[in-house]
């Protein structure tokens, strides 16, 4: 009969991929952000608009997961920006191995910006660093004004959040202050950006304090 | 879903931790995870119990102690749960706090013959 003292992170072998693709990010002069919500909540219009807006002064390359399908890539690929897609097959998350494998698809060289966007879930994605320097929340305003009590761990984490949708705030009963409220209390640091990517309202703002963030 | 994951990068760590011991047969998997790891501890044991299957620990037990969330006040240093929203703390109502437990994910220990 043994006891063995173990006290090793369960995570430890994602962990330490992580740590690996953020010295590199770092050492290369690369900003990485890790896209998370909710399927549907508009997190590839975000990255459409935001890239858009960019116009290019910004050297950007996106890292899109997916169950299945390359559609979002091929819309980020519109944009003119190198995408990668990574299928999951199921996996409720992105990890270190997937995207070490899509870093590989991907010339770093001059990059200033990559975005990986995550797979529509709110919960398991938060689990698994990717290297990333922050990660942004996007919450729309259709999905309720709970959902950041309800999923708080997201929330918490989240450095930065896009509360999307807002042009349908007239027809839905959601209180856009509750939805504030909430997250000031999880995070009184995170930065709020409300925007609609249907009139472009708040994008502006977003994406110059991006660029500025990028740049700084 | 991602307990599934989750166990199998434990099943990992424990095989590891039994050939380096030179351990046959492992008997308890002692872990931690904190109250906002968000790990379902019913869904763990149901994964573990799959992927254990056919190792040196297919008979271990997974033990799973939750890690309550803690939360500490920089202002009066008290101590306050953050299982709920907490916006200020209850004792002397600054809002410099921060939480000191509850995101723990680890193997304790293990035991084996």
């Amino acid at each position: 009969m043994a006891d063995i003292e173990v006290g090793r992170n369960i995570l430890e072998a994602n962990q330490s991929m992580a740590d690996q693709f953020r010295q590199r990010f770092a050492a290369q002069g690369i900003k990485v952000l890790n896209l998370i919500s909710s399927p549907g909540a508009g997190k590839t219009s975000v990255l459409e608009k935001t890239l858009t807006r960019l116009g290019g002064r910004l050297n950007c390359a996106v890292i899109e997961g997916d169950i299945q399908t390359d559609e979002d890539a091929q819309r980020v690929a519109a944009c003119g920006v190198p995408a990668v897609q990574i299928q999951t097959q199921g996996a409720c998350h992105l990890d270190g191995p997937m995207i070490g494998e899509a870093l590989e698809a991907l010339d770093l060289e001059g990059l200033e910006l990559l975005i990986i966007e995550n797979v529509g879930n709110l919960v398991c994605p938060v689990d698994f660093d990717l290297g990333e320097d922050m990660k942004v929340a996007v919450l729309s305003v259709t999905e309720g004004d709970d959902k950041p009590a309800k999923y708080p761990a997201l929330f918490r984490a989240a450095g930065v959040l896009l509360v999307n949708k807002i042009d349908l705030l007239p027809y839905i009963d959601c209180d856009l202050e509750r939805i504030h409220d909430t997250c000031r209390t999880l995070n009184p640091q995170q930065k709020v950006f409300d925007i609609s990517c249907r009139t472009g309202e708040g994008l502006k703002e977003w994406v110059a304090w991006l660029e500025s963030w990028v740049k700084g | 879903m991602h307990e599934l994951s989750i166990a199998q990068s434990l099943l990992g760590i424990v095989l590891q931790e039994a050939s380096r011991h030179g351990v046959s047969r492992v008997t308890k998997v002692a872990v931690k995870i904190g109250a906002l790891a968000s790990v379902v501890p019913s869904s763990l044991t149901f994964s573990f119990d799959l992927v254990k299957e056919g190792t040196v620990a297919a008979e271990a037990v997974l033990e799973i102690e939750q890690v309550p969330a803690m939360g500490v006040c920089h202002a009066c240093a008290a101590e306050m749960d953050m299982s709920g929203l907490v916006a200020a703390c209850p004792a002397c109502g600054s809002k410099d706090i921060e939480l000191s437990s509850g995101q723990e994910l680890y193997v304790d220990h293990i035991e084996a013959e």
